[in-house]
């Protein structure tokens, strides 16, 4: 596979996205949402495609891109483990939690494990709050997060 | 051989039943029940908010709905097995769900049918008087909706406590080809739940809120902007959006009347910042989430510079019951200038956590100890914060602080969006205190310095006070900076961060003692 292949295809897909979203007020965040999903992150490419397409600069979306915390600009471990920082999780320790989740990873924040198998990722809020510590795995909720069901996370990423 | 009798039970789907294992109870009841040959008709409601019940399991009676709770998936054959489908007794009954003291004792107006309906049936909705309101609303002249919800004294459930009746008034006066009501349900504020237990357990009571908001001001078209973080209020919206529409609640003619409106659900990107109501638009608008400047007013030039109202979640779902009740009948609820109910959400180390709905006028300490139940982890309680991540934090000692907008105002500190967050006596405040400065530097927009620049010093100082480095010198000049945070920071994140932070430091000294001195109390 070349690489101009690889880009023609990218620039389809995302043109695609553009043609889907056209319609509404605002398209911007929608187009990155959709972009997000189909790619895992944002393609530097994208960006140039997008400018064009909503009549902006480059700059102008490049901006918008890294101002949201969900806008990545490269690709996410096969899982993705949300810890929730925030106060309501910190009052049910939550910060302890993260610790040994830090270690039992061998991850800081933000960080994806060498053999892209998990990125760690802070959240703040899930709206769980009654139940800390609250995380999110790979898309599904977890409250009243313990040891015995980090080392169930940890087993399955590690699987 | 008679016919079995059809059973319903209730597993809520909600996310936080969802996150305790919803999904793999109601998976459970339904196996057992066709191995047991009984016949079962499980709904997927709202949740009720007694969220240390959860997964809270339902069955209809002829007495009442009977609860079961916490269930877990392993649990489910013994409940069949104490003929928990005709109401038997077993270790997780609480008996009538109706008779839980924590859910007696609420004042639900806003969250009346959350928990109770199957959120996504329409017949559901309107068998508890839903859609009353937005009938009343489309046979009376609009400026007859604005004076209805001015007279019911109905104020910002957002945070910032503004008159609804005057934003919309503004909106309506306003002339201009098009006109938006734009949803606020950015609900970030940790400790905070109630927009999201509304948008998956009442979604039609927000859409008909909407609905009602357009005909009174002459906006044809909503937005809910909501987070990434709670993707099962997305897809419940959405649903209800479809619903709506199939049925003429949106569309080009509401309930069969002269007015159009419609609406989508938006999703953020994961930006705190994006609650405050200009950052919103912005983001809406498909730019970077940064604060306007106001003037001009959204109200007057907001989305797309076209005259909006945004609202908060909590704000628009409780005009339905306002335009079928009567103002008045709102109105005599609550306490001072203070009028109605208010979900309080009570979080963080709580025996009894969960959605409380009443009128204001209840205590801190009330809500803490007597209908929280004081802390889960048994130990005391130190410290209580109210409103969020820039709400302040209030000690024991402050717990005769009656829940209304001025009590709280005048105590230092602000109700936000209803959220209590309970620490026992293991938390560092000083540790917190640095962790909203912080909060506030990741979150920070940028466009001002005192938030920009001022959350990162702030961060700077604090750790110098933990190190006891001048550690006097350091408390005088960290009070200074949130004086300039405080009143020179465009909107509520830098401008409310030093609320933790202070309320921190004059309530806790102790915690902001010298590193040795520090040590030694340890």
């Amino acid at each position: 596979m070349n690489v101009r292949v690889v880009a023609v295809d990218e620039a389809t897909r995302i043109a695609a996205i553009i043609e889907d979203c056209r319609h509404l007020e605002g398209p911007m965040l929608p187009i990155l949402h959709k972009v997000q999903a189909e790619f895992g992150y944002i393609p530097e490419g994208a960006k140039q495609i997008i400018a064009e397409a909503l009549n902006l600069s480059r700059a102008e979306v490049h901006g918008v891109v890294t101002f949201y915390h969900d806008f990545k600009d490269h690709p996410a471990g096969r899982h993705t483990l949300k810890l929730c920082r925030a106060e309501a999780c910190q009052s049910m320790g939550g910060d302890a939690l993260a610790e040994r989740a830090k270690a039992k990873l061998g991850l800081g924040w933000h960080e994806t494990a060498a053999d892209g198998s998990v990125t760690l990722e802070p959240v703040f809020c899930l709206g769980l709050c009654a139940q800390a510590p609250a995380a999110m795995f790979d898309g599904e909720l977890y409250a009243r997060l313990d040891e015995d069901c980090l080392n169930d996370i940890v087993a399955e990423v590690r699987a | 051989m008679s016919v079995p009798e059809t059973i319903t039970v209730f597993v809520p789907r909600d996310a936080a039943a969802l996150a305790v294992g919803a999904d793999k109870v109601a998976a459970a009841i339904e196996r057992e029940a066709k191995a047991r040959n009984r016949d079962v008709h499980i709904v997927r409601n709202g949740s009720r908010g007694m969220l240390w019940l959860e997964v809270l399991v339902e069955v209809r009676t002829d007495h009442g709905r009977v609860a079961y709770g916490p269930v877990r998936a392993a649990d489910v054959p013994s409940l069949f097995e104490a003929g928990f489908l005709a109401g038997g007794d077993h270790p997780l009954c609480h008996g009538l769900t109706s008779e839980i003291p924590f859910l007696k004792n609420q004042t639900r107006l806003t969250f009346s049918r959350c928990g109770i309906t199957d959120p996504l049936s329409l017949e559901d909705y309107r068998h508890y008087k839903g859609l009353t309101g937005l009938q009343k609303a489309v046979a009376m002249p609009p400026a007859d909706i604005v004076k209805q919800v001015t007279d019911s004294g109905l104020r910002g459930r957002g945070g910032a406590g503004f008159p609804t009746g005057i934003k919309w008034k503004t909106v309506a006066d306003a002339t201009a080809d098009q006109k938006y009501i734009v949803c606020n349900a950015d609900e970030g504020d940790s400790g905070t739940f109630a927009d999201r237990m509304i948008m998956e357990g009442d979604p039609f009571v927000l859409i008909e809120g909407m609905a009602i908001a357009g005909i009174a001001v002459g906006a044809t078209k909503g937005y809910v902007y909501t987070r990434s973080e709670y993707p099962h209020a997305i897809a419940i919206m959405e649903e209800a959006i479809a619903i709506a529409r199939r049925e003429g609640i949106l569309g080009p003619s509401v309930l069969g009347s002269a007015y159009a409106f419609d609406m989508e659900v938006r999703m953020g990107a994961g930006a705190y910042v994006c609650g405050e109501e200009t950052s919103l638009l912005n983001s809406l608008e498909g730019k970077r989430g940064i604060v306007r400047a106001k003037p001009p007013l959204p109200a007057l030039q907001g989305l797309f510079g076209k005259p909006t109202v945004v609202n908060n979640v909590m704000s628009l779902a409780s005009i339905p019951v306002i335009m079928d009740r009567g103002a008045e009948f709102y109105r005599d609820y609550g306490v001072g200038r203070s009028h109605g109910t208010i979900p309080i959400q009570l979080a963080g180390n709580l025996k009894h956590g969960g959605l409380y709905e009443t009128a204001f006028g209840l205590t801190l300490g009330e809500l803490v100890n007597e209908i929280g139940g004081g802390t889960v982890s048994g130990r005391p309680v130190k410290a209580v914060q109210v409103g969020g991540p820039l709400g302040a934090y209030f000690p024991p000692a402050l717990f005769d602080t009656v829940f209304d907008y001025e009590a709280f105002t005048a105590a230092g500190g602000l109700i936000g969006h209803a959220g209590i967050v309970v620490f026992d006596d293991s938390v560092d405040m000083l540790k917190q205190a640095r962790f909203a400065m912080e909060f506030c530097a990741v979150e920070s927009c940028g466009k001002c310095t005192p938030c920009r620049i001022g959350s990162t010093r702030g961060v700077e100082t604090v750790d110098k006070i933990a190190r006891g480095i001048e550690p006097e010198k350091n408390k005088v000049l960290l009070e200074d900076l949130c004086n300039t945070m405080k009143f020179g920071s465009l909107c509520a994140l830098g401008g409310f961060t030093p609320y933790p932070v202070m309320s921190a430091m004059t309530h806790f000294p102790q915690d902001f003692a010298p590193a040795p001195v520090r040590e030694a109390a340890e």
